[in-house]
């Protein structure tokens, strides 16, 4: 016959804590985190060493010069070249792009958004052709903007002029306006626009009075974003042909030049043997310019976009 | 009585609306012609090209990039663009896959909260400021210490800058593809006993795996594309002979000779050393096409299923 030991419950029970409670370490599990962690933090590290690169080769320059670097023009003498000329060009190239892309695109999105039947087959064509332009290369706008508006429009932009190459930029970040308002305008709660058709209102009306400042927030952020990518491409201008050498002056209709274009040529330029500072500290300077611009535009739409929403949540 | 009338708003209501819906339709079909007249463009130019070259396509295969002595072999641009695009991929895709995966399935809410807009910033750094750092910083401090290349610029060091720029856009559809996992899945992994390691490796990657994919196809189409980085650092900037596929020699890349296509005097000479910036531009732009309507093949993938 046989019996069980008495003990054999607790061997039982025992067995199964120590199964459940055993401190077996989980050397793949960590292994995999360490892994991430190590590659999380090389890209953060990236940052760090393109800022302290920028920053450490411009110091010298900019605390000799400090203001005067940035209210010189461009010119062959890397002890008095300054990056006015493309601070100018850069700023206009914004304003174009804020006046052109700005509302060409919100509209198009609230047309998309409000107003298209989103089922049909000409809706779905433009949203389509509308992520594809997001994704086309940005030097192929420029091959769109040397025709376009420096030939077939030259009447108006004057050829190779800073409205030539402001207009291309608005082309360039069309795509991402309108991509970045569409996702504003939908997360607009529907009972909204039902409450404003209910009282009567019509399309327009909802959209104007109820739809876009709701979604304001998010439209701006998509804005100021889009005006920090077309400050800090450089390729488009190349090919519509921006000033790399002398630029006595500056002017809207007359050659131009902007920032990223200064330092894509003052990084290859050699440094001239009778010079106190070098090209490359020169475009050092002028990234630094560049990134403060292009930084505080994301720094900002970030933190707008958190204001807002927090003061939505209190109203 | 109550008529139709009395419900249809006034007449100045109505202009006003048939106005708006012109206004906004008409902006969404703009951003169709922006489309046909890329193409139309490119594709007039490239005609206009292979006119010149009295459609002799024995000179598109002629060994070297040297637009001016009439020689215009595609294979140079085109293998540096593989090649700067392919050492992209090797840097964006491990960096840029480990911090999405890290921050979607590990990092605790404060440290996302910070490493989220660090890499937004880094996406946010234009990339004639990442060409100035790898001729600056990347070439002569990293990469020629390891590799001992002949030069400093070549397509080893362009393709770390290019890959640089698309660690974030890589990160960011990733950590999209993964967060759309729904946690069903994890809890249901968790529930069968199973670590974290397999929940991740086994359930969550395989189930987000088309959106990865789409993250991956995205990226090749942005470091393909990519210029200034190509221009600063790649070695050759606009002509050069063939040579080779080994990342350490100097290349050109597509978008290397289409810059040059516009540089110095050709401009203002034309003929096929500028007309060629068409052609070479209808071929970028119809792979970049390709590449991105795949992706979003995939990307509306993931979305449909979950």
């Amino acid at each position: 016959m046989f019996t069980t030991p008495a003990t054999a419950g607790e061997h039982a029970a025992a067995s199964v804590r120590a199964g459940l409670t055993r401190q077996d370490r989980d050397v793949a599990g960590m292994a995999m985190l360490a892994t991430l962690l190590f590659t999380t933090l090389v890209t953060l590290f990236i940052l760090v060493a393109l800022l302290a690169q920028v920053i450490g080769e411009s110091s010298s320059l900019l605390g000799e010069r400090g203001v005067d670097f940035v209210t010189s023009p461009i010119g062959s003498d890397p002890d008095k070249i300054g990056v006015w000329s493309g601070l100018y060009g850069s700023i206009f190239i914004g304003v174009f792009v804020v006046l052109v892309a700005i509302p060409l695109g919100l509209a198009a999105a609230i047309y998309l958004e409000e107003y298209a039947n989103a089922k049909h087959r000409l809706t779905r064509l433009i949203m389509v052709n509308i992520r594809n332009l997001a994704g086309v290369p940005a030097v192929i706008y420029g091959v769109l903007g040397f025709i376009l508006f420096t030939q077939w429009l030259e009447p108006v932009t004057n050829g190779q002029s800073v409205i030539a190459a402001g207009l291309t930029m608005a082309l360039l970040v069309l795509p991402i306006v309108v991509i970045t308002s569409m996702e504003a305008i939908r997360a607009v709660p529907g009972s909204l626009r039902d409450a404003g058709f209910g009282v009567g209102a019509s399309r327009w009306e909802v959209t104007r009075d109820h739809v876009l400042p709701y979604a304001a927030p998010g439209i701006l952020t998509g804005t100021v974003l889009s005006v920090a990518r077309a400050l800090g491409e450089a390729a488009p201008l190349i090919i519509i042909g921006a000033i790399t050498g002398l630029l006595p002056e500056t002017s809207l209709t007359g050659k131009f030049t902007a920032i990223p274009i200064l330092i894509y040529q003052w990084t290859g330029r050699p440094k001239p043997p009778n010079s106190e500072f070098a090209f490359t500290e020169s475009a050092a300077a002028a990234g630094l310019v560049l990134l403060v611009i292009v930084l505080v535009f994301n720094a900002s739409a970030v933190l707008l976009r958190n204001r807002f929403e927090k003061s939505r949540v209190g109203s | 009585m109550l008529t139709v009338a009395d419900l249809q708003g006034s007449s100045k209501q109505r202009n006003r609306e048939r106005t708006m819906r012109v206004v906004v339709q008409g902006a969404a079909v703009v951003t169709m012609v922006v489309s046909v007249l890329i193409f139309f463009v490119l594709a007039r130019g490239a005609y206009t090209f292979l006119d010149e070259i009295d459609w002799d396509f024995a000179v598109l295969s002629d060994l070297g990039w040297f637009p001016r002595r009439s020689r215009f072999d595609l294979r140079t641009i085109l293998v540096g663009s593989v090649v700067m695009g392919g050492v992209a991929m090797v840097v964006a895709v491990p960096f840029g896959l480990g911090a999405a995966i890290y921050l979607s399935e590990y990092a605790p809410a404060r440290v996302r909260k910070v490493v989220k807009p660090v890499i937004e910033v880094l996406a946010g750094v234009p990339s004639v400021i990442v060409g100035y750092f790898v001729v600056r910083f990347i070439a002569p401090e990293f990469v020629s210490k390891i590799f001992d290349p002949t030069h400093d610029r070549n397509m080893l060091a362009a393709g770390v800058g290019i890959g640089i720029l698309v660690i974030p856009i890589m990160a960011s559809v990733s950590e999209d593809a993964l967060r759309s996992v729904p946690n069903s899945l994890r809890e249901a992994s968790y529930g069968i006993g199973a670590r974290k390691i397999n929940t991740v490796l086994r359930i969550v990657l395989p189930a987000a795996v088309s959106g990865l994919v789409a993250a991956f196809i995205i990226a090749i189409s942005r470091a393909i594309g990519e210029t200034m980085v190509a221009v600063m650092a790649g070695g050759f900037d606009g002509s050069g002979p063939y040579s080779g596929a080994w990342p350490t020699n100097p290349g050109l890349t597509m978008t290397t000779a289409m810059t040059n296509a516009v540089g110095g005097t050709d401009q203002d000479v034309g003929g096929a050393p500028f007309q060629v910036l068409f052609f070479v531009g209808l071929i970028l732009f119809t792979i970049t096409l390709l590449l991105n309507v795949i992706g979003d093949r995939f990307v509306n993938r993931i979305r449909q299923q979950y």
